[in-house]
């Protein structure tokens, strides 16, 4: 195949321009200027735009916060991954599941909830990426459960763009961008929430500030 | 009707009945219209739209003209990775590849995310004379497959059907394939969706294999990336042992960088949304997670003999994204099984008839199916200039001349059925380059103006059929101006 | 200024009102219009059924008739687009198989200063008020060549919007093209008929008198449509509507 790819190009020089010089990098890094805090308040808005749920608190309120949520959700059993922080579930009485490298998808789909934190997320796009890390485990975790509740240190977590994103990221991980909960477009292409991924999606952005400052 | 394409009349022929059918053409108008809106919302978003489109379109033409190298360094990369790549020349070895890795690993039957490029070698059929079923997963290749049906759009396979036909297909076929439709299934999205995931929960809990495509692979670091909406890719990425990716050889990427581009315009230009909701992307095998088994089937199947061609060759920028299918005035009216192929549109008008050649009937007559209005340039955020590769096509059509097929250079000679028209296009030549004769012919037809009927017979039925024709006037303009010396002569 | 005004085959043959009115409104505005009677035809319909080396002559012969000329003044989008768009392409065409520059260079005398109508008013002449008055309503449709191949934009809107007593309003679904296509509306007749249909349903509802358009070719298709339908609206080229005035109305 490669010979037939050769002679395909056979009008193309030697001495052409190479790679770094044939790709005009002048689109933006960024689009707009915004503070650090206005960057945390554009992601909620675009995670919110796509249904996911958002919510705020500091990193003392945030095993409070975590128990609220599985409470309101009714859920009995949730895993976290193997490096999460133990203070994520001190505010839970849900009885944990580990993740063991045996566990069928089959009991994945018995769990009622999951908790993970993420490596990156982007304002512009309203998306939380997860790179396998061991706050975050494998990715079949954040995938069968229905319900995953994702924690987002913030600011430092936070990028504004595509760009900035893939710069912070390893290719050589299993990456998953997540930007809201599972969805179609493909009846009458309009977008319909929830379909095989987790159909609820709540984001919670941690700050070692009070969330008033952040908000400021 | 038939699950594939093979023997398809003539476009004009295909689109005639398409055009009759008011169902569809409602089916088509509402889903185009609603999604050219969203998505011109979603591009007027990002303020350097234009630089992306220029800089995905340069990624694109330079990894195009560097093609061997490209491959070259990404088989490197994705056998360092841990994965396994393999070369298909065409249709039947694909296929017969991908069959022989899923009989290895003794399962008989396969969960598959929606991938153009395994529809267009027709792999779920070669698999199942091979004794293994492909479940699709994607919903709207759900519906196709519980219906029977061929696709008609890249992005959503079955936008021919409204929620009633879907949740028709539902009630009858669910059964059939696994778990049926939910008791007193109606057709609201929701519950449509719902139904969808039961069906599929425990195809993907019990897979042991899954079957791919890509939407880029960067050849630097042997990434795959795979962008979606449902969380079905990521079932058939993450769960099964053994995923296999078939994969056309033009969707590399030199550059792990490179994707910050990708990522922004293909969103936008397919869902309208800033970003699709899951986008999986993997290098190799990684221990622990995800499948262990990792084939990369490297797919040709008439790209090779498309690069070939200086003019043509921009096809292959394609990420298809569908934007021009949704803006296209002929796709929305002739509907996407009017192509003859499962890249349906103006990106298949101009993509079949040079990875399939221009001999048959229909991939001689899809470089005609375009009014040439352009709107799909204007919205391709790779910038193929599709009216220029059409018109670059029709010519090999009527004047044939040298292509290359499967890797050897060949002469095609002028098509035959397009004998009078070339004869009439001569005549017309001969005429414009003789004033005097084209003057002649202009004043015959003002002479004879009152004879002239409102409908014509033969093959000016094509015009009047549906049109009236234009009155003659009694003199031609430049008659008028030499009479009246400019106008300046007196006559008004 | 010396401008050679480019009728168009279509436009000498079957409609030599929007002839006269290009001379009349271009006369009105100073300009000495000549029109060379070795023109003929710009070859679009030979290239874009894909007969481009049957086009070549009839390039040749266009530049030949019209190189002499300070500005090349057409009423009509799309062969103005053939020339400015496609005839630098032919010439690339004609060196990439290796056949030299000539073709390019004949076709680079007429290729810069051939003007579409409206673009000759607003970007050459500088006006955007042409003394017209037409007291109509009327819609205007862009047509494809004219909106995305030379970019119009809206100085056709411009120029109407200044014509006295003239109301213009909106057309639902402006860009979408007609069906015309030139032999597309003979190859792909169905699926032209119906685009054809829709614009003209889609002008019905504006209410308006007339569609103006600035290319016959486009209006002898939606007007074909138009009194198949039974529509009471009217095609009208848009030189003829700047031609009107309220001593001399248009017809």
């Amino acid at each position: 195949m490669l010979g037939r790819v050769r002679r395909a190009l056979a009008d193309v020089p030697h001495d052409e321009t190479p790679y770094e010089e044939a790709v005009p990098r002048e689109y933006l890094r960024e689009h707009g200027e915004r503070s650090v805090e206005e960057t945390v308040d554009l992601l909620a808005e675009n995670l919110a735009d796509y249904r996911a749920v958002v919510h705020r608190c500091t990193s003392g309120e945030l095993a409070a916060q975590i128990g609220r949520l599985l409470t309101a959700r009714g859920s009995k059993t949730v895993l976290v991954p193997p490096g999460a922080d133990a203070q994520w579930l001190a505010g839970t009485d849900a009885e944990r599941v580990p993740d063991r490298a045996e566990s069928t998808p089959h009991e994945l789909d018995q769990v009622d909830s999951v908790v993970t934190g993420c490596a990156v997320a982007v304002a512009e796009t309203g998306t939380i990426v997860l790179d396998g890390s061991p706050d975050q485990g494998r990715r079949r975790i954040t995938l069968v459960p229905d319900h995953h509740i994702c924690v987002v240190r913030v600011p430092e977590q936070v990028v504004s763009s595509v760009p900035q994103a893939l710069e912070r990221l390893d290719p050589a991980r299993p990456l998953t961008w997540i930007s809201g909960p599972s969805a179609t477009s493909d009846i009458e292409l309009d977008r319909v929430e929830g379909v095989h991924g987790p159909r609820t999606l709540e984001v919670v952005l941690v700050s070692d500030q009070p969330s008033a400052d952040v908000n400021s | 009707m038939s699950g594939t394409f093979e023997g398809m009349p003539a476009f004009p022929k295909a689109a005639h009945e398409a055009v009759g059918n008011q169902t569809l053409r409602g089916n088509l108008r509402h889903a185009t219209h609603t999604i050219r809106a969203k998505r011109a919302k979603a591009v007027a978003e990002v303020s350097d739209w234009a630089v992306l489109r220029e800089a995905g379109k340069r990624i694109k033409d330079h990894t195009l003209r560097h093609l061997d190298q490209y491959l070259e360094q990404l088989e490197e990369s994705v056998t360092a990775a841990g994965g396994t790549v393999h070369w298909a020349a065409d249709a039947d070895e694909a296929n017969r590849i991908v069959a022989r890795l899923v009989k290895e690993t003794g399962e008989s039957e396969v969960v598959k995310v929606k991938s153009m490029a395994t529809q267009e070698i027709g792999l779920n059929e070669a698999l199942e004379a091979e004794g293994i079923r492909a479940y699709e997963t994607d919903l709207a290749e759900l519906i196709v497959q519980l219906g029977k049906d061929r696709p008609s759009h890249i992005l959503v396979p079955a936008i021919h059907r409204n929620r009633g036909e879907i949740r028709d297909i539902f009630e009858r076929e669910m059964s059939e394939w696994g778990r049926p439709a939910p008791e007193g299934l109606t057709d609201t999205p929701a519950e449509l969706a719902e139904a969808a995931r039961l069906h599929l929960r425990e195809k993907f809990l019990r897979a042991k294999v899954g079957i791919s495509g890509a939407n880029f692979m960067v050849a630097e670091t042997g990434t795959l990336v795979v962008v979606e909406s449902e969380g079905n890719g990521r079932m058939c990425l993450t769960l099964p042992e053994t995923l296999i990716s078939v994969v056309g050889i033009e969707k590399i990427v030199p550059t792990w960088r490179d994707l910050e581009v990708f990522l922004q315009t293909l969103p936008r230009s397919s869902t309208a949304e800033r970003m699709n909701p899951y986008t999986s992307m993997w290098t190799g095998t990684t221990d622990g997670d995800g499948p262990q088994n990792f084939h990369l089937v490297l797919l040709d199947n008439g790209r090779t003999d498309t690069l070939a061609d200086e003019v043509g060759r921009q096809a292959l920028r394609c990420i298809r994204c569908s934007a021009c299918l949704n803006v296209c005035p002929v796709y929305e009216r002739a509907g996407g099984h009017a192509y003859g192929s499962v890249y349906p549109g103006p990106i298949g008008a101009i993509l079949s008839p040079q990875l399939r050649g221009t001999a048959s009937e229909i991939d001689a007559s899809l470089p005609y199916a375009s009014s040439l209005c352009g709107a799909c340039y204007e919205v391709c955020p790779v910038a193929i200039d599709i009216p220029e590769v059409l018109v670059h096509l029709r010519e090999r059509v009527v004047e044939g001349g040298q292509v290359v097929r499967e890797g050897n250079k060949v002469v095609l000679q002028p098509a035959k059925g397009h004998a009078a028209e070339r004869a009439a296009m001569r005549a017309a030549r001969w005429a414009f380059t003789h004033p005097g004769a084209l003057r002649t012919g202009q004043r015959l037809a003002s002479r004879t103006r009152r004879l002239h009927p409102r409908t014509l017979p033969g093959p000016g039925k094509a015009w009047s059929g549906s049109r009236d024709l234009p009155a003659v006037p009694a003199e031609p303009f430049r008659d008028w101006w030499q009479r009246t010396n400019g106008g300046k002569g007196g006559a008004k | 200024m010396r401008v050679a005004l480019f009728l168009t085959c279509v436009n000498d043959t079957l409609y030599p009102d929007t002839g006269r009115a290009v001379v009349k409104l271009l006369t009105r505005l100073g300009v000495e219009v000549d029109f060379p009677m070795a023109q003929t035809c710009c070859g679009q319909a030979h290239y874009n059924t894909g007969y481009r080396h049957e086009t070549e002559p009839l390039a040749r012969h266009f530049s030949d008739v019209f190189a002499d000329y300070e500005a090349i003044v057409t009423p009509s989008g799309s062969c103005g687009a053939m020339v400015r768009e496609l005839y630098p392409r032919m010439g690339e065409r004609a060196r990439a198989e290796g056949r030299g520059d000539a073709l390019a260079a004949t076709l680079e005398r007429v290729v810069p200063k051939t003007y579409e109508l409206t673009e000759f008013l607003v970007d050459v002449l500088g006006v955007t008020d042409v003394g017209a008055c037409y007291p109509h309503r009327v819609t205007y449709h862009p047509t494809c060549h004219g909106l995305r191949s030379l970019g119009l934009g809206d100085r056709p809107r411009r120029l109407l919007q200044a014509v006295k007593g003239l109301e213009l309003v909106e057309l639902p679904g402006a860009e979408e093209c007609c069906g015309f296509g030139g032999t597309f509306a003979l190859k792909n007749s169905d699926v032209s008929a119906a685009m054809g249909a829709d614009k003209v349903r889609n002008a019905e509802s504006t209410g308006a008198e007339v569609l103006c358009a600035a290319d016959n070719s486009c209006l002898m298709h939606i007007g074909g449509t138009m009194t198949r339908l039974d529509s009471g609206m009217r095609p009208v080229h848009i030189a003829e509507i700047l031609a009107s005035t309220e001593e001399e109305p248009a017809a």
